[in-house]
């Protein structure tokens, strides 16, 4: 009888479980709306929205903003990173050429790969860019 | 002005004597062809002077214009006047043109100057007049006919919209990517001044425009536009030559539209970038340009620069100073009637940084 009452707690638990299980996996798999996407897409360019403000705005300490000699993020060249840049010597992503940026012309401090205004400025930079197909390591 | 002038030397000085004036020192001997002698004239062009606070600017904005100015002043000989092609100033202040100016007087030589968009919209030229002089003149020298334009006007509608302060007004202008900017345009009361000006010159003589917008149509998104750039191409079209010469748009550019030949001019500012960078709208760059070698940019100077220009039989050679580069020279060809790169005009000629995407 214990042995039984003991199974059952078991068996409730693998129940318990299993309905969670897919419970996450019905928000892992393909089971998401129009409203998602729809949402997800206004997410998206909420932070381009963010990214072009401070695209075009002092990230330094000298009012320099990056649209001075990026108009449009023209010539940043998302698709082609990483790649090999001269002036820092090594393979970088894109942010660390950001960062390179807003160190040098701009003479500011540096921002955290994971800042969300670096995801801003990435976003921003991307989008001008979208439909250009990806050539990683290309000058 | 505080650059160590033997760090200046240094990293200039040695390079400047061999490879900045092949051609000034050469006199091209042609007796008896007319009244158009063969002179030379030096550009700047685009330094936008930025004040950051105070006597606190730009430093690699100043260091641009600083060293156009020292190389400017080694040319032997002396060239006849020099140009200042417009954008002397970031947002149009008193205190940028201030410095600009006090940068500029260094030059040895008579100095002219076009006004550009950044100098312009703040007061609109207000300040501009009192210290330079006026936005549009013409003046004759050596037997070629010089127009100066303000091509960077813009519809009045825009100029007097409800702004909350003429900075306000500057800064919508400055932005080269702004969506709700205008066009740049010559306007009427300057078509009926150029018609009138023109109207004197003799057909043989040879016409050279000066202007801070391009008088042709290739980008309208970043005012690489005159919005009446056709009128004032057909009162040029009358005379046997005719050249534009203009600012603003950061890079080498030049083409041939019938009679007219049009070269830009470097900023030694910055670089912008060639529109066809930007793959979200369609631009008409000039076929015949070989573009400016792409700045990556691995120091402070790349791509930027100034010009010196022979005027030969009234027609333009442009030579192209490029820090750290290989200087450019876009000459005019008689037999094709077209301007056309010295070394690199030639498809299999063209170096990978020509390449812009
Ligand atoms: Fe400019
Ligand atoms: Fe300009």
């Amino acid at each position: 009888m214990r042995k039984n009452r003991k199974l059952h707690g078991v068996s409730l638990v693998i129940l318990m479980a299993s309905v969670l299980l897919a419970i996450s996996f019905s928000l892992q798999a393909g089971d998401f709306t129009q409203e998602d996407l729809e949402r997800w897409d206004k997410e998206f360019m909420t932070v381009v929205m963010k990214g072009d403000k401070l695209f075009h705005s002092a990230l330094g300490t000298n009012k320099v903003s990056c649209d001075q000699c990026h108009p449009n993020a023209a010539n940043t060249h998302p698709e082609t990173y990483p790649k090999f840049q001269q002036q820092i010597g090594r393979v970088v992503s894109l942010f660390e050429m950001v960062n390179w940026c807003i160190q040098n012309p701009l003479e500011g401090d540096p921002l955290p790969a994971d800042d969300p205004k670096m995801a801003a400025l990435l976003s921003y930079m991307t989008y001008e860019r979208r439909g250009v197909p990806l050539a990683p390591g290309k000058h | 002005m505080n650059m160590n002038r033997r760090a200046f030397l240094k990293t200039t000085g040695a390079g400047l004597i061999t490879s900045v004036f092949p051609l000034s020192l050469v006199k091209i001997a042609f007796g008896g062809q007319g009244p158009a002698q063969d002179f030379s004239f030096g550009y700047i062009s685009d330094a936008h002077i930025q004040q950051i606070q105070g006597n606190n600017f730009v430093r690699n904005w100043d260091m641009g214009l600083i060293r156009a100015v020292r190389e400017a002043n080694l040319l032997t000989p002396r060239p006849d006047f020099f140009m200042f092609g417009g954008d002397l100033a970031q947002l149009g202040k008193k205190e940028e043109l201030d410095h600009g100016l006090e940068i500029m007087s260094s030059l040895r030589g008579k100095v002219r100057y076009v006004i550009g968009e950044h100098d312009y919209y703040l007061d609109l030229g207000e300040y501009w007049q009192s210290k330079i002089g006026p936005l549009w003149y013409s003046f004759d020298h050596k037997g070629v006919h010089f127009v100066t334009l303000n091509s960077i006007l813009t519809y009045d509608s825009w100029v007097n919209k409800k702004w909350p302060s003429p900075m306000d007004r500057m800064l919508a202008m400055a932005r080269l990517d702004n969506p709700q900017g205008s066009p740049f345009m010559v306007g009427r009361e300057q078509l009926t001044w150029l018609k009138t000006d023109l109207e004197k010159v003799n057909r043989s003589t040879p016409v050279v425009v000066f202007s801070h917008s391009p008088i042709q149509k290739i980008f309208k998104p970043w005012n690489f536009w005159t919005e009446d750039a056709e009128r004032v191409q057909g009162l040029l079209k009358p005379f046997e030559k005719a050249t534009v010469i203009y600012g603003h748009v950061h890079q080498i550019e030049y083409n041939q539209i019938g009679n007219i030949t049009f070269h830009a001019v470097m900023a030694t500012a910055w670089p912008w970038p060639y529109p066809e960078s930007y793959s979200q709208k369609a631009s008409c760059m000039p076929k015949l340009t070989v573009h400016m070698n792409r700045a990556d940019p691995f120091f402070e100077r790349d791509a930027t620069g100034w010009q010196f220009i022979d005027m030969r039989k009234g027609k333009v050679s442009m030579h192209y100073q490029l820090p750290d580069n290989k200087n450019r020279s876009v000459v005019f060809n008689s037999k094709i009637g077209k301007p056309q790169d010295v070394n690199y005009q030639g498809y299999g000629s063209r170096i990978p940084p020509q390449t812009h995407y």
